[in-house]
């Protein structure tokens, strides 16, 4: 009986080998294939932007590109390509964002870490994170008939379109980021150190900005770095309340126009494919890709370089 | 003897007691905005809504006037891309996370997939909108189509659901790979059948949270070329389409105020399924958490 059951094992055993050898070959090919698109993914979209940039380029002089202050190009017949005008939108929008999102997500992320107690915690990062997971869009059309008709209160000459109102809702968007990873960076500073300084007769204050701040702060940092990517590659909120018109101003009340918003314009119009505008969108897709992707890096770095070992 | 001058602690103690307790106020306050930012956003959007949010709405397509205005075709279109996204995009992305827990070696090559993974994260999604018109529509010749959009959709959130499903692989203990290998399982047996068990509730989780991003999501398919004007369903996965946001931008970008309320009302219905879709994340998380 004993053997009986032993030879169904091996029999069994005989039949499934081969079928199990070839599994045991296949399946880490076929997961290695996964694995690979995401750098197929990578490689698509620098091949994708050089490409069609180089065609660009091929139209209008790089030298024109950099040093034109005008961009207009919808001009029949002398149409302006000169990329400043949507850098300087591109950058007023993300510095208006940072003046509201880093000292609200800070300020929360004290809060959050160094005051509050675990109820309170568990109550607030649930609602942080509802505004984070809610759609651009929505924070766009948010921006447009609420931020912006309030703002026209303040300031009576505020047009329709301004950076200013997309500008706040972008910092606004970007609190829940700056405060969560702010504040996993300030959790992860050792209680022990925090006791030290409370024995030592330090207020909770003093032991937040003294001791945890300084500790953390190369984590607080990457956020910052983290947040000034997504500010520049956001599209919908500027595209519906930011205007488009390309300046190179520094005035907040005016409209303007970002990388983001031109690509949007272009692919709503009706610009087919081959013509210079149609290319021009890769141009300006290389010059974003550009900016944030230097952004991650240094964002990488500093989170690695500069972190603290307890 | 006395080492501290104990007037001297005594009479900067006030203010720096207050000032310990005006600073806790003001973090208090500026956590409590973003509260207070969500309830107005809420109120706004629920009030200007409601009035167009009936069963009309479902059933009529889009429309030069408010009050006929629907979002059936947005609705349907974003089931159908969902149905491309969550297939593609969970393969994918959980082939990856097991192939870089259970089989990479630590070698550079893995290094650099984990980096370029990381890095793509980071990318502006307009810039994978970019990807999709060259790759998918004009390359691939997928057209402006719901596979289209769809694939390019995918390859947004594939990072996301990566890093979800490799920390829902590694938190499975180490003790029941070794139980199972001890019972002669062979390494894909015991993934197949110990492993992504085990893991799924995590897989799922992140899954469904990267598929309630991409519902949400309005620039990659105004690239690929969403329509913003469509009066029919899809029929098959070449048909052209339009997304509930891209409906919405487009009665946002009116200047007739009553299409801002219809705008709010496609919103509304926007957010319910979101909300759904994020219970029903948190409900799998809940149910498994205890387990293991």
């Amino acid at each position: 009986m004993e053997r009986s059951i032993r030879q169904m094992i091996k029999d069994k055993k005989e039949k499934q080998k081969t079928r199990l050898n070839f599994m045991e070959k296949l399946v880490p090919g076929l997961l290695l294939l996964c694995a690979v698109l995401s750098v197929l993914t990578t490689l698509g979209i620098v091949f994708t932007l050089i490409v069609e940039t180089i065609t660009f380029f091929s139209r209008v002089s790089i030298i024109e590109f950099f040093t034109n202050k005008d961009w207009y190009p919808f001009f029949e017949g002398d149409p302006d390509y000169g990329i400043w005008p949507l850098i300087s939108g591109t950058l007023m929008i993300t510095v208006i964002a940072m003046l509201v999102a880093i000292p609200f997500g800070l300020a929360a992320a004290i809060y959050l870490s160094e005051y509050a107690s675990d109820r309170v915690r568990r109550f607030i990062k649930p609602i942080l994170e509802v505004l984070a997971g809610i759609p651009t869009i929505v924070y766009g059309f948010f921006a447009l008939t609420f931020v912006t008709p309030v703002l026209q209160n303040v300031i009576p000459n505020l047009p329709v379109f301004n950076a200013l109102s997309p500008g706040i809702v972008v910092g606004i968007m970007i609190i829940p980021m700056v405060a969560s990873l702010s504040e996993d960076a300030m959790s992860s500073v050792p209680n022990a150190i925090r006791e030290g300084a409370l024995g030592l007769g330090a207020t909770r204050f003093e032991v937040a900005v003294k001791v945890v701040l300084p500790a953390a702060l190369s984590g607080i940092i990457a956020s910052f770095v983290l947040a000034i990517s997504r500010a520049i590659g956001e599209t919908m909120i500027v595209t519906v309340a930011g205007g488009a018109t390309p300046k190179l101003t520094m005035d907040v009340t005016e409209s303007i126009q970002t990388m983001t918003s031109y690509i949007v314009q272009v692919s709503l119009g009706d610009a087919g494919f081959g013509t210079t505008i149609y290319y021009s969108i890769y141009a300006v897709g290389m010059t974003l890709f550009l900016f944030t992707l230097i952004m991650n890096l240094i964002a990488q770095y500093i989170s690695r370089r500069f972190r603290e070992e307890y | 003897m006395q080492l501290i001058d104990q007037s001297k602690v005594k009479s900067k103690m006030q203010t720096r007691l207050m000032k310990n307790n005006v600073l806790k106020g003001v973090f208090f306050g500026a956590t409590m905005f973003a509260l207070v930012v969500l309830v107005i956003l809420l109120y706004r959007i629920f009030t200007q809504g409601i009035g167009y949010l009936d069963l009309e709405f479902f059933q009529n397509f889009a429309s030069r006037f408010p009050e006929k205005a629907g979002i059936k075709a947005a609705f349907y279109g974003s089931l159908w891309v969902m149905g491309v996204i969550a297939p593609v995009s969970l393969i994918l992305g959980v082939g990856t996370a097991i192939y870089l827990e259970e089989y990479a070696k630590k070698n550079r090559f893995t290094t650099f997939i984990q980096l370029n993974i990381s890095n793509l994260a980071g990318v502006p999604s307009i810039v994978f909108g970019l990807l999709g018109l060259t790759v998918f529509v004009r390359m691939l010749e997928m057209g402006r189509s719901v596979l289209a959009g769809g694939l390019t959709m995918s390859l947004l959130i594939l990072p996301i659901i990566v890093v979800a499903s490799q920390e829902s692989v590694r938190s499975v203990p180490k003790e029941l790979r070794e139980a199972s290998y001890a019972m002669g399982a062979t390494k894909w047996q015991t993934i197949r059948r110990v492993v992504l068990p085990a893991a799924i509730p995590g897989i799922l989780t992140g899954g469904i949270l990267a598929l309630s991003r991409a519902i949400g999501e309005t620039a990659p398919l105004l690239m690929i070329g969403a329509l913003t004007f469509v009066a029919y369903l899809p029929e098959n996965l070449l048909s052209g389409f339009t997304v509930m946001p891209i409906q919405i931008f487009n009665w946002t970008s009116r200047p007739q105020t009553e299409f801002h309320d219809v705008a709010a009302a496609g919103i509304i219905v926007l957010l319910a399924m979101l909300l759904i879709m994020n219970s029903i994340a948190v409900l799998i998380r809940n149910k498994f958490s205890k387990r293991l």
